[in-house]
């Protein structure tokens, strides 16, 4: 018994998931969930990307998608991260907003830091912790030829949705973004409100 | 502190908020909260947003703030010790987080594990660049709850409306 090796580069994943990415609101944590989310959308004004407060991208998610219900939004998260505050999908469940995704990159390791292992490559099973916690929709993806119904998953499944993205422990995407938090969120909010 | 006393300065804070515009109320359940969240539950443009621990309720408004709309956490104040980390939102990201704590730990207490974390409330939240607004007497509320919507209004800044025990009236054992 264990899960199978996975195969899939993480650098290739957003893209093929999100063909039109300049329609949804995303939201990305720490490292190199915020890098592989800044590639997609070259770090545009619909993305808010974090490198610290690590486990705040999913309630931050939550907090877009109950402000502002008629956009979509994504959170890009980790494994590692997402653990660190594994109960805000419970709080995801209870609110359980019709536009918010859930993006789980997990590679097993604490990439940032060295590639040390994580919960993940052990027992840890984050799409039944997803499933415990309430989500309306629940996946995994592993293999390449899964990438189109992932893809459709995210856009046809009832949400909150949950995709955990198995990936291998291969370096995120190389983008260099804006790490000022300040300008960060005066850019995501003026695109938003419309203030030059 | 009387029920009927709770119910109306709860009603009273709660239209001060709405007028504010806050429409998300995350929060941690407490006494000191209670009245204001059925409020928020009752009310049908304001909701409250139920959480595993306080900290996602700062993301949560910081969320809210990135498509303009406003939120204020609610929590006791053992709860402040758990959102230093999050507030970096607040302090270096020029995030206007406003929070609601409802304190343990100050005046009259008698639970012993309370006293840490409430007389930590203050330093905590002014080493994380967060304004403190205090509630000492009935009379503070109004003025209290309305600099705090100020400051984490037009004034950019982050803060804090506190209850204190004096007000709140300290829980019996």
């Amino acid at each position: 018994m264990g899960k199978p090796t996975p195969t899939l580069d993480r650098r290739e994943v957003l893209s093929g998931l999100f063909p039109s990415p300049d329609e949804i609101l995303f939201i990305a944590g720490l490292a190199g969930s915020a890098r592989d989310a800044a590639g997609l959308t070259n770090d545009g004004d619909n993305l808010f990307t974090m490198a610290g407060t690590m486990g705040a991208a999913v309630p931050m998610g939550l907090g877009v998608a109950l402000a502002a219900p008629d956009s979509q939004v994504v959170v890009v998260t980790g494994d590692g991260e997402l653990l660190m505050n594994i109960g805000s999908l419970a709080s995801v469940a209870t609110m359980a907003p019709g536009n918010l995704s859930i993006v789980c990159i997990d590679n097993g390791c604490h990439g940032e830091t060295g590639g040390q292992k994580g919960h993940t490559s052990n027992r840890t099973d984050l799409a039944k912790m997803a499933e415990g916690a309430g989500l309306a929709s629940v996946m995994v993806l592993e293999t390449a030829d899964q990438m189109e119904t992932a893809a459709n998953f995210l856009t046809d499944m009832p949400a909150p949705r949950f995709l955990q993205v198995r990936v291998t422990d291969g370096p995120p995407t190389d983008y260099t973004r804006n790490m000022n938090p300040a300008q960060c969120r005066s850019r995501f909010r003026n695109a938003f409100l419309g203030i030059r | 502190m009387t029920h009927s006393n709770k119910n109306a300065w709860s009603s009273e804070l709660f239209n001060l908020f709405r007028d504010g515009g806050v429409t998300l109320f995350p929060f941690i359940p407490d006494a000191g909260n209670a009245r204001l969240i059925e409020l928020a539950t009752a009310h049908n443009e304001t909701r409250p947003v139920l959480l595993t621990s306080e900290e996602e309720g700062v993301a949560v408004c910081a969320g809210a703030d990135l498509v303009g709309k406003r939120g204020v956490l609610c929590m006791q104040s053992s709860g402040v010790g758990n959102c230093p980390n999050f507030l970096s939102l607040a302090k270096g990201g020029d995030f206007p987080i406003l929070l609601m704590v409802s304190m343990r730990g100050d005046y009259g207490e008698q639970n012993p594990w309370q006293y840490p974390m409430g007389q930590a409330v203050d330093p905590i939240l002014h080493a994380m660049g967060v304004l403190t607004f205090w509630v000492e007497r009935s009379e503070d509320l109004k003025t209290a709850a309305t600099a705090a919507l100020s400051a984490s209004g037009k004034g950019g800044q982050s803060a804090a409306l506190i209850l204190s025990q004096k007000f709140l009236g300290a829980k019996a054992f």
